[in-house]
């Protein structure tokens, strides 16, 4: 065989690789200029520390679009989800931008990170898209850098300190009584210390430490001694995503007592650190065992599909995507401008907790029921029934407002 | 000196104890074959969902001999069918090698078992506290270390006492030599890269029940790893064990001292004034290639 014949039978193949990669390419371009589909973006962490509460997100918001096609689409169109990993909060904006300019989404939805919630608000309110929130607690959202076409789903720190709050006070932990806290060093963190530092300065509670941790650790055994040598009335862990199973790993492992607590959680942490060592009180924004139809029947989908129930993270993003479905449906459009009146005049929804929700005009932030959980022990019935709830809070005769953020503690101007 | 100062150390201790079963591996690899394995981590990793997959079956007592063994049976395919091939080539092949595995292999991680980070806890039969006095330990901790100093002495007794030892110590310093020698250093990379790799799956093991099991988890011990081999110098088996037990030391006083923040960035430190006035690291040794 010739040198030349190899050769050339070479370029035929690499232009015939190089002819296919144009065409694989191009969809999403020809795509782009169809009108028969309405497509919205989904943006989360699905690697790094956060990837896997991201990956909740994920299942979630295809289960939706599922069930929104199933029942019709939106505005009688095929409703698309366009799925990315957010990475970091450059990345994250680069990739709002795409998604909107190339892609034409009508909405963006997701996150975890409130860093990078901030940098896709930037683009949303650039390019007038609105964007839900559907992992990012960061009180600042909500304050200083709120903006006109940011939602949140995501309770705000705020209602999670004051849930969990209320819950540590009607057990005795806090009037009079010491706690040793433990913060991961990064934004989070220094936000929910804040607010939850204003919460025991208010309740009469003191610090008796508190110390920053990297958000890298992940040997806890010093802390663990301190905190012996301390004797707290409480352990607060406001810790960053694994940290927290290892925290609770560790703190069974040295068979410390002290009541342990958090202001920021999610129950696939509890799960990782499983029954045997799941304890303490941390507030959530949903759990799979709420007690409605809408939640029964959101698990039952989920678990169905995934094998496995949706942890609070899922519920988010499920919840984000139905919202935009039934908002656009309703008012048939999806013109921002539209939903955003719509949305600032109260529409109430139905979140899958026993009242309905609805985004507060003042600063977009849904005022919706939380809950504690607290866990059960061995005695659980199986890996993921490990925790017991609380009623929802705020309590069925109060307003949904008063545990979350004042105007005077977040003042909110809407650009 | 205060107990709880003391308990800082005994924790720093344990802390080098991770790094040294992780180091150790990269170190020998590296050595006896030039590889920079950005994998390593990886291993680890398959070592504790390999835990959490047998353990209810085996038990932790099974899971603690079984799945370092297929670890170290994952190593060996490894190293015949691809580490084998960039022994003797530009470093920069291998470094890019296992880069590429190691995110091929989180990813794979992750499509098994998702992203989720799992759960195991510690047996029933090694819970528990000691406690000395005002001190105090976990039964779990000392077991740990136990196995690891075990694990330590045999492999010094492997390259000091032993015929095999000896090749492996002569293919570090003159890997040509020993071929003129008539002796084929083959079967001895295969065998250092099972072994260090199953180090490295050990670590995976005796840390699932205390820390969180997720795709990632490698990365997170590699490069304390990295730093303690480049402490402790190439080529030098006791300067990784000293490196990574006074690394764990440096970390457990700055923390008993009252600056856990520093905790990380002091272990950076060290590497860095180590690069500044020994270049080739403490112990290193003068590896005539790597000059």
């Amino acid at each position: 065989m010739s040198k030349d014949f190899t050769l050339s039978r070479r370029a035929a193949l690499g232009g015939a690789v190089a002819a296919g990669a144009v065409i694989i390419a191009k969809p999403s371009v020809i795509l782009a200029q169809t009108s028969d589909v309405i497509r919205f973006g989904h943006l989360t962490p699905r690697t790094g520390f956060l990837g896997p509460l991201g990956e909740y997100g994920v299942m979630a918001a295809d289960l939706a679009v599922e069930e929104i096609n199933a029942a019709g689409g939106v505005l009688g169109r095929k409703l698309e989800i366009l799925k990315e990993d957010s990475v970091n909060p450059q990345t994250a904006s680069t990739k709002a931008e795409r998604m909107v300019e190339r892609d034409k989404v009508a909405a963006i939805i997701g996150e975890i990170s409130s860093a990078s919630c901030l940098t896709i608000a930037q683009v949303a309110q650039r390019t007038k898209t609105l964007y839900i929130n559907t992992g990012g607690n960061s009180d600042a959202l909500r304050g200083t850098n709120c903006s006109k076409y940011m939602f949140h789903v995501e309770s705000q720190n705020s209602m999670y300190v004051k849930t969990c709050g209320r819950s540590l006070m009607a057990q005795g932990l806090v009037q009079g009584k010491k706690w040793f806290s433990l913060t991961a060093d990064y934004a989070f963190g220094h936000d929910l210390l804040k607010v939850a530092k204003r919460f025991m300065e208010g309740a009469g509670g003191q610090f008796a430490a508190d110390k920053l941790v990297p958000t890298d650790l992940t040997d806890f055994s010093a802390l663990l001694l301190e905190i012996r040598n301390a004797r707290p009335d409480l352990v607060i862990a406001n810790l960053a995503g694994n940290q927290i199973t290892n925290f609770l790993k560790q703190y069974s492992e040295f068979g410390l007592q002290f009541p342990v607590g958090g202001f920021g959680f999610d129950t696939a942490l509890a799960w990782a650190a499983g029954k045997e060592n799941f304890i303490g009180t941390w507030p959530v924004v949903w759990h799979h065992l709420i007690d409605t139809p809408n939640t029964k029947k959101f698990v039952a989908a989920f678990t169905a599909k995934y094998r496995k129930p949706p942890e609070n993270q899922a519920w988010g993003d499920y919840l984000a995507v139905k919202i935009f479905a039934q908002s656009m449906n309703e008012l048939k459009s999806t013109d921002s401008a539209k939903i955003i009146e719509h949305w600032e005049k109260g529409a109430k929804f139905d979140v899958m907790k026993t009242r309905e929700g609805y985004f507060r005009a003042r600063d977009h932030q849904m005022m919706h029921e939380m809950f504690t959980v607290s866990g059960v022990g061995a005695k659980a019935p199986n890996q993921w029934d490990i925790f017991a709830a609380s009623p929802a809070v705020p309590a069925a005769n109060e307003s949904l407002e008063v545990i979350a953020s004042t105007a005077e503690e977040n003042e909110c101007k809407m650009a | 000196m205060s107990t709880l100062f003391l308990q800082h150390l005994a924790n720093g201790l344990l802390d080098g104890t991770y790094y040294l079963l992780i180091a150790l591996g990269l170190s020998l690899i590296f050595s006896l074959g030039g590889i920079v394995n950005l994998a390593h981590g990886a291993f680890y990793a398959v070592g504790a969902y390999l835990t959490v997959l047998l353990g209810p079956h085996i038990g932790f007592g099974g899971a603690l001999f079984v799945s370092p063994l297929l670890v170290a049976l994952l190593g060996v395919a490894f190293e015949r069918l691809l580490f084998q091939r960039f022994y003797r080539s530009d470093p920069i092949l291998s470094l890019l090698l296992t880069f590429g595995l190691a995110l091929v292999a989180e990813q794979t991680l992750r499509m098994i078992f998702g992203a989720p980070p799992l759960s195991y806890s510690i047996p029933s039969w090694l819970r528990g506290q000691i406690f000395l006095g005002d001190f105090i330990y976990s039964r779990y901790r000392a077991t740990l270390l136990l196995i690891a100093a075990t694990c330590v002495a045999l492999i010094w007794l492997l390259l000091n006492r032993t015929a095999f030892g000896r090749v492996v110590k002569a293919g570090v310093q003159n890997p040509d030599m020993v071929g003129a020698l008539g002796i084929s250093l083959s079967p001895y990379m295969m065998t250092v890269a099972g072994i260090g790799i199953g180090l490295a799956g050990l670590a995976g093991v005796l840390l699932a029940p205390i820390y969180s099991i997720h795709p990632a988890m490698g990365q997170d011990i590699i490069t304390p790893a990295f730093v303690v081999v480049v402490i402790g110098g190439l080529g030098s088996f006791w300067g990784v064990v000293v490196a990574a037990l006074l690394v764990g030391l440096v970390k457990g006083a700055t923390i008993g001292l009252g600056y856990p923040q520093w905790s990380t960035a002091v272990i950076y430190l060290m590497m860095l004034l180590v690069l500044l006035f020994r270049p080739r690291g403490l112990f290193g040794e003068r590896i005539q290639r790597f000059e």
